[in-house]
């Protein structure tokens, strides 16, 4: 390693919020040129100590120190100034300013600005990262890793000392991923500390040196990268030996079911989202999913089936019967649920408590004069707090302040006490913990031993081929195949989005 | 144990957005106190046509807030569904009394002898009417998605005209005693009638809220629309319907208005009455950009406001300097019910609570 030269130090860090410890006397400890990965499940404490650090939250006890000199950061403005810069894993920049402007959009000293050595100096600076953006190009224009690479640049120019990456590679391909990989190896050999908060194992096998394992808001350990082999990196963020992930598997295989109705069934439906119509169906215990690349419209057409977006032509069946979804209510009616895709947008009511959050489509299927009465809607709530084990303080918490694998739980919950024949999962493991993960697998299966049917999306094809008996192929806004029984293997359903015909 | 439960009680209040309203009402309470208890002095005697009726400050407050407190009804779903503010509504009040006055008084002229139609009818028109004008706010906001302060101006500023277009631009009279019930005293009850009018109102909003998911779903379509509608609901009705509910909140409040004094004046009725509905209801610690809200704490809100007036008056303010004095209070209010405030007097408190808490042991 790069030397021993400690960068940043936090010690004893604790901080509470009403009614729970979400960092008890934690530490954490970066060196120079290091990639040090902060591990845990969701609620384990990482994205509070990263808030900590960068000034969001004050702590209540313990000390930060930045080569060796003890620092108060108050506000994310303090932490720059200490040269903590951060990478969120939502772009934070502004689409429509050019890229140079975005890296020194609040930095410029006095009023007037000099448009011509801004931007050289941006040319310089991406020139040296090799990042493949013009100064003057427009950042809405650039691919998303190429903008995510932006914020680095602009993090890294800020002549930061402490990078912290927060999840940074959820919406890159892999060959972004590697890419943004480089960067990082980079900026490593110049002596920067890079904090690297990730969901994917494989990933932080990668690039990282270091290893820091975060439990119910307690440190586990510090461990190098050699010394921790996956499968006990997973038991100590788990705090139990993992039962091996290859154990899901499907007890029985779905019999064949040709004779037998299916339980929804669409016949070249067509939505105004631009997929070309396609038909689709699903029986009683069966686990399907879409696959295909992002924005090759794998949520268009699930969508389309719960009428989220507007349907222009087209049959739907269900059971024998043949109905109308003009919009989500009447899918809903017809016994489909759908987990959409982007939690925050289209699944939480983020102020609202946890127990109306689950309620609430059971409560809107139930009618505007029926609501239930508290204590049943509590018992709901309880029912599926306890099956689900999520972690909230109260059934009155509001949603937005539990971490994002328990909302994805909340959600699901919602969806499960509507008691749906059909359910939609799209993306419901996206930056999710691999407990939770693990979890909403195992669910979707017993669900589909229960007889009820599930359509899981998902863009980790593992995933995928541990839950689906038949995958729909999807590549450019087209169906292009469906795999079932011996087809599914990676290296088939790689050939078939890739476009085998080609 | 039972000190505890006490402690935490009253912090939940502190926590509780209620808690602005109450500490705000405590203060004016307070103050009155100290420099004149006679401010809460209530005395019994007759009008001038003999009939008992109780009269004092606190009365005054009662029954001048009444207008208020309906508004800050609607006025709080209207701000929780689409996250804007209507501010049509004194101008539409001005319609809803015009309509009232029009309709009784008929084809006999301004100054009919007699009411030529029952009053319960001509309500029942001006809540048609109001609730159409609602409508219309509330296509421009919900279907046309327009701001809805962009969107009200509209009735803001040609509301009044329609009102005194409705009339042939005559000031209509009602002799008949019976009209101005509603807005003083029936003969025989000492207590202003208006006042019964807001409980009545407060009574079916409350009802409302507990027997129907009208509060779920217009908090759900104010925090996250795009969730709500993959949950079933259709947010732009439920936008649109809170414009309407606004607008029969209004009509409630004409006929107060009008029956008040019996006549109206088209440019001066219910004047600036839409900036106290929004300020009771932010008053109420509700966000004004829509969400979670409390009908409770709008609707306190309202009284306060009214205290607040009624105060001011009662140390003679000048009527022209009043309204800078209430901005003085307002500013106060208004920045200690802001988010900011109120974490860092929590931080405040914390610091101080520990120690107490060691204390005690």
């Amino acid at each position: 390693m790069s030397g021993q030269n400690i960068v940043l130090k936090m010690r004893g860090i604790c901080k509470y919020f009403p009614g729970v410890k979400a960092l008890q006397n934690v530490d954490f400890t970066l060196r120079e040129g290091e990639i040090h990965a902060l591990m845990g499940e969701n609620g384990a404490g990482k994205s509070t100590l990263i808030k900590v650090l960068t000034g969001v939250y004050q702590r209540d006890y313990g000390q930060v120190f930045i080569n060796d000199e003890a620092v108060i950061i108050r506000s994310p403005q303090d932490a720059q100034n200490a040269g903590i810069s951060t990478v969120y894993q939502e772009i934070t920049l502004c689409p429509n300013l050019t890229v140079a402007e975005n890296m020194y959009i609040g930095r410029q000293k006095g009023v007037g600005v000099s448009w011509k050595s801004m931007n050289s100096k941006a040319k310089e600076i991406l020139e040296s990262l090799e990042i493949p953006a013009e100064p003057t190009q427009q950042l809405g224009s650039c691919s998303i890793a190429v903008q995510q690479m932006v914020a680095i640049a602009r993090a890294v120019d800020m002549e930061c000392k402490v990078l912290i990456l927060d999840e940074p590679t959820s919406s890159l391909d892999d060959n972004e991923v590697q890419k943004l990989f480089k960067l990082m190896r980079d900026l490593k050999a110049k002596g920067v500390g890079i904090i690297f908060v990730t969901h994917f194992l494989e990933q932080v096998y990668e690039v990282c040196d270091t290893i820091t394992v975060l439990r119910d808001g307690q440190l586990v350990g510090e461990y190098p990268i050699d010394e921790l082999p996956r499968v006990q990196l997973v038991s100590k963020m788990l705090g139990k030996e993992l039962d091996d992930l290859s154990d899901i598997k499907r007890d029985g295989e779905v019999s064949e079911k040709s004779d037998s109705v299916a339980v929804l069934k669409v016949k070249s439906l067509k939505s105004t989202t631009g997929v070309e119509p396609f038909d689709f169906e699903i029986y009683e215990g069966e686990v399907n999913g879409f696959t295909g690349l992002l924005g090759s419209g794998r949520s268009e057409c699930v969508r389309a089936i719960f009428g989220a977006d507007k349907t222009a032509g087209g049959e739907v069946f269900v059971g024998k019967k043949k109905v109308k979804i003009n919009k989500p209510l009447d899918a809903m009616k017809n016994g489909v649920g759908y987990l959409a895709e982007d939690r925050k947008r289209d699944g939480i009511i983020g102020d609202l408590s946890v127990r109306e959050n689950i309620i609430l489509a059971l409560q809107v299927m139930k009618g505007f004069f029926k609501p239930f009465s508290r204590a049943q809607a509590e018992a709901f709530a309880d029912e599926y707090i306890k099956l689900l084990q999520i972690k909230t303080a109260s059934v009155n918490t509001p949603i937005k302040s539990l971490s994002g694998g328990n909302q994805q739980k909340v959600i699901l919950a919602r969806w499960l006490l509507t008691n749906p024949s059909y359910l939609i999962l799209d993306e419901p493991t996206r930056g999710i913990d691999i407990g939770t993960k693990v979890e909403i697998q195992k669910l979707v299966l017993k669900l589909a031993d229960e007889g009820k049917s599930v359509t899981f999306i998902s863009s980790e094809i593992d995933e995928m081929l541990r839950t689906c008996s038949r995958l729909i192929v999807m590549r450019d806004r087209k169906v292009v195949g469906s795999l079932t029984g011996d087809e599914l293997t990676q290296n088939n359903i790689m050939a078939t989005i890739a476009g085998g015909d080609k | 144990m039972k000190k505890n439960s006490v402690k935490s009680a009253f912090l939940g209040l502190f926590r509780h957005q209620i808690f602005i309203p109450i500490a705000a009402l405590l203060i004016l309470v307070i103050f009155n106190l100290v420099a004149d208890p006679s401010f809460f002095k209530i005395t019994f005697g007759h009008n001038n046509a003999g009939d008992p009726i109780l009269s004092g400050n606190l009365m005054t407050i009662f029954n001048n807030a009444s207008e208020l407190a309906i508004l800050a009804i609607g006025m709080t779903l209207v701000t929780a569904a689409s996250g804007g503010q209507d501010i049509s509504v004194g101008a539409t009040i001005a319609i809803a009394g015009s309509v009232i006055l029009r309709i009784l008084c008929g084809a006999q002229g301004p100054r009919p002898e007699s009411m030529q139609a029952p009053i319960i009818v001509a309500f029942l028109v001006a809540c048609v009417v109001t609730m159409l004008f609602g409508a219309f706010n509330g296509v421009l906001v919900s279907y046309f998605k327009i701001q809805p302060m962009v969107a009200t101006l509209i009735m803001f500023t040609a509301g009044r005209s329609i009102a005194a277009w409705i009339n042939n631009n005559q000031l209509p009279v009602i002799k008949d005693v019976s009209f101005g019930y509603f807005g003083n005293y029936i003969p025989g009850i000492p207590i202003p009638t208006p006042v019964f009018i807001a409980i009545l109102c407060m009574i079916i909003i409350a009802l409302v809220l507990k027997l129907t998911n009208l509060g779920l779903y217009v908090q759900a379509v104010g925090i996250n629309s795009h969730s709500s509608r993959l949950n079933g609901l259709n947010p732009e009705f439920i936008k649109f319907i809170t414009y309407v509910i606004m607008g029969l909140c209004v009509a409630v409040a004409g006929l107060i208005k009008v029956s008040r004094i019996s006549t109206i004046n088209y440019s001066v009725i219910a004047k600036d009455i839409e900036m106290d509905a929004i300020l009771a209801v932010a008053l109420g610690g509700n966000a004004l950009g829509g969400g979670k809200f409390s009908m409770t704490a709008s609707i306190l809100g309202a009284y306060v406001i009214q205290f607040l007036t009624t105060t001011l008056y009662k140390f003679e303010v000048p009527s022209d300097a009043l309204p800078a004095y209430k901005a003085i209070v307002v500013i106060i209010l208004v920045v200690l019910s802001a988010p900011i405030v109120r974490e860092k007097l929590g931080q405040l408190r914390k610091k101080i609570a520990p120690e107490k808490a060691t204390g005690e042991a």
